[in-house]
């Protein structure tokens, strides 16, 4: 199925520069988790902190749907 | 024996006093507080002869404590009406704190429209009329008193305090003698300017050590809190905070759909990834050639996040452009410009103005028809107008709550008459709480629920659940903490993950002070300063009403999640009315 993706920050020492730089599509197997992705993109696990589905934070066993937007992000903070 | 400096701009005297007994541990926001509770009449008006301004540093500021020369300025708030403390990250506080002086007292009103310039050093202190910085921004100001006096701690206000305008803070230098780091929110540059005191100079040449009871105790909170700092993901060497800054935020408010846009109409802005930390790494890179990683503010920080901007031609164009800046002048504006941006910085930094008041005022401006938003030119031009102190000038300095009553605006984002920071209530709900109930007004440190409701930080809540009545106010007492500490807030995100990394803040206090604290004195320090600062608001008028969001976003929906604030009554007045009284 079809998802959408954007990938930030440090995170993205890791991909290659297409996908690196805006959201990019990406086809992956029915009932993918966002797990299955951060692997998929190789991604190492332990420096994903915060993933986002359609706006709204969720844990990475989440199971995704056909066109779900998915933000991932790792430890980050602000003021 | 620790000092209180009392300045009187009348009798232009200045004269050291033993810090009371009671107040033997209070430094930072607790002991501003407490003066500004015990001295200051809550009726009086803030600009008149009554109200005090106070500069302290905190507990272990001027110690080899990691992360910590920050200093707090108190005082009744041109702005709100209410309580104030805004502290900055600078190396004034710890010439401040070697110099033994716990509390800079600011009082009275020089006869005449006089200006002065506050010198300290270890022989003591001079207020001394000073005419030749009048009216000058506060980079000149703080060149000129570099220049003239070497390597010290500056203060200064730009024209927009001598104007006693309400959104104007107090800038303090950076380790390069940048005119950057900001006592901002809440109109102490006009406290300061109603007193004649265009600037404070600091120098600690030759002072002593800040005295420490228990120097093996110190050294082991020390360490501790030091290797939480360099491990924890956000605040460690090339993490988070060090590589890309607070601005980082942007694209992941951006995401969460919480990013205040068009002044708090939307919860996404299209061109978010155009001025976001990444943009502003990527865009250094493209113009220096090379990757620019950010540095410390201030002496001792290890943490290392404020980032510089640089114009085309490679020259630096400001130093710093934080989250909170980015997306005022940036999504609230509708302005999708890093060049813009940093102009636009630029010019509150040297004006003596509040970037989150500044940015929101202006896109209340827009809201009112002033400009079109996304102009950005047109932003520049108000800021002009500020600085020339023309008629709409005062106007936008008063800040968005009067700009949007003269305008005839609704849709005005403030609390207590202070502007909301760049977090959406109606998605993060939590951080609505912070706003409501804060003793600051509209504040986002004073309780920054964000941590857990979207960074992931100190656990994971669900940042639309309207249950956050505890979780604002523990963040409010503990940061109520941090703020007396002298510690930057920043090493919250560390200590709130490593246990180890909290007990060592607290055994550096108990090192320094002698004392016995244990995890439950911080909230119970924090509470204690909290109930003193709404015993004070009360006394100035507040009721539970103004601990409330503005009307409009109990019925405007905000894309793309269209939720609305409907966290009750209840809920809010359960923050502190779940503390214990006084």
């Amino acid at each position: 199925m079809h998802i959408n993706v954007k990938v930030f920050a440090t995170l993205r020492r890791y991909l290659p520069e297409e996908r690196a730089k805006g959201a990019f599509d990406l086809e992956v197997p029915d009932g993918a988790s966002l797990e299955d992705v951060v692997r998929l993109l190789g991604l190492p696990a332990g420096e994903v902190k915060v993933t986002f589905v359609n706006g709204r934070t969720e844990a990475l066993s989440y199971r995704l749907r056909e066109d779900d937007e998915v933000g991932i992000f790792p430890p980050l903070a602000g003021g | 024996m620790a000092k209180i400096l009392r300045v009187d701009m009348g009798a232009e005297s200045a004269a050291f006093e033993e810090v009371p007994d009671k107040y033997r541990f209070a430094r930072g926001r607790w002991l501003t507080s407490s003066l500004v509770v015990d001295e200051v009449q809550p009726t009086c008006h803030p600009l008149g002869p009554s109200n005090k301004l106070i500069f302290s540093p905190g507990i272990v500021t001027g110690t080899t404590a990691p992360t910590s020369a920050r200093i707090s300025v108190g005082g009744k708030s041109p702005l709100t009406g209410g309580i104030k403390e805004s502290n900055a990250g600078t190396k004034f506080a710890t010439m401040q704190a070697r110099l033994g002086i716990a509390g800079i007292v600011i009082q009275g009103q020089p006869k005449n429209g006089s200006q002065y310039v506050l010198h300290i050093d270890k022989d003591g202190a001079r207020l001394l009329p000073e005419d030749g910085l009048r009216g000058l921004g506060t980079y000149a100001t703080t060149d000129a008193l570099i220049g003239k006096y070497g390597n010290v701690g500056v203060c200064c206000i730009g024209p927009a305090g001598e104007m006693r305008m309400a959104m104007a803070g107090i800038c303090f230098n950076d380790l390069e003698n940048r005119a950057s780091r900001y006592s901002g929110r809440g109109g102490l540059g006009a406290v300061m300017g109603s007193k004649g005191l265009k600037a404070i100079v600091v120098n600690s040449r030759g002072a002593p050590a800040v005295p420490i009871a228990n120097k093996d105790l110190f050294e082991m909170g020390r360490k501790k809190l030091t290797s939480a700092l360099r491990s924890h993901d956000i605040t460690k060497p090339k993490g988070g905070l060090n590589t890309y800054g607070t601005a980082v935020l942007v694209n992941m408010l951006n995401e969460a759909g919480g990013l205040p846009t068009r002044n708090f109409s939307r919860g996404r802005f299209e061109k978010a990834a155009d001025i976001a930390g990444e943009a502003i790494f990527e865009g250094n890179k493209a113009r220096l050639g090379k990757e620019l990683y950010n540095h410390a503010c201030s002496p001792g920080c290890i943490i290392q996040c404020s980032n510089t901007w640089h114009s085309e031609d490679g020259s630096e164009a400001v130093s710093c452009i934080e989250y909170e800046t980015v997306w005022a002048f940036g999504p609230d504006c509708e302005i999708g410009d890093l060049d813009v941006i940093g102009r636009l910085t630029w010019l509150c930094n040297d004006i003596g103005i509040d970037t989150i008041e500044a940015g929101g005022t202006v896109a209340v401006a827009m809201e009112g028809g002033v400009i079109p938003f996304g102009d950005g030119q047109g932003a520049i031009g108000l800021l002009e107008e500020v600085r020339k102190g023309t008629p709409l000038g005062h106007i936008i300095g008063a800040g968005a709550a009067v700009t949007g009553k003269v305008f005839g605006v609704v849709r005005v984002p403030v609390v207590k008459g202070q502007s909301m920071p760049a977090y959406d209530p109606r998605v993060v709900k939590g951080i609505g709480v912070t706003y409501a109930t804060s003793t600051m007004g509209a504040d986002h440190t004073a309780g920054y629920t964000i941590a857990p409701e979207i960074l992931g930080v100190s656990g994971k809540v669900d940042s639309f659940d309207v249950k956050k009545a505890e979780l604002s106010r523990n963040f409010q007492t503990t940061t109520a903490f941090i703020d007396s500490i002298g510690h930057c807030l920043f090493i919250a995100f560390a200590i709130l993950d490593f246990p180890e990394g909290f007990e060592g803040m607290i055994e550096e206090c108990n090192g320094v002070l002698g004392t016995n604290w244990m995890a439950e004195d911080v909230g119970r320090i924090g509470a204690e300063i909290l109930a003193r600062e709404r015993d004070f608001n009360k006394g100035a008028g507040f009721t539970s009403a103004d601990d409330r969001l503005p009307e409009f976003m109990k019925y405007e929906p905000l894309p793309p999640h269209n939720e609305v604030w409907n966290v009750s009554d209840e809920e809010l007045d359960a923050v502190h009315g779940g503390l214990a009284s006084r």
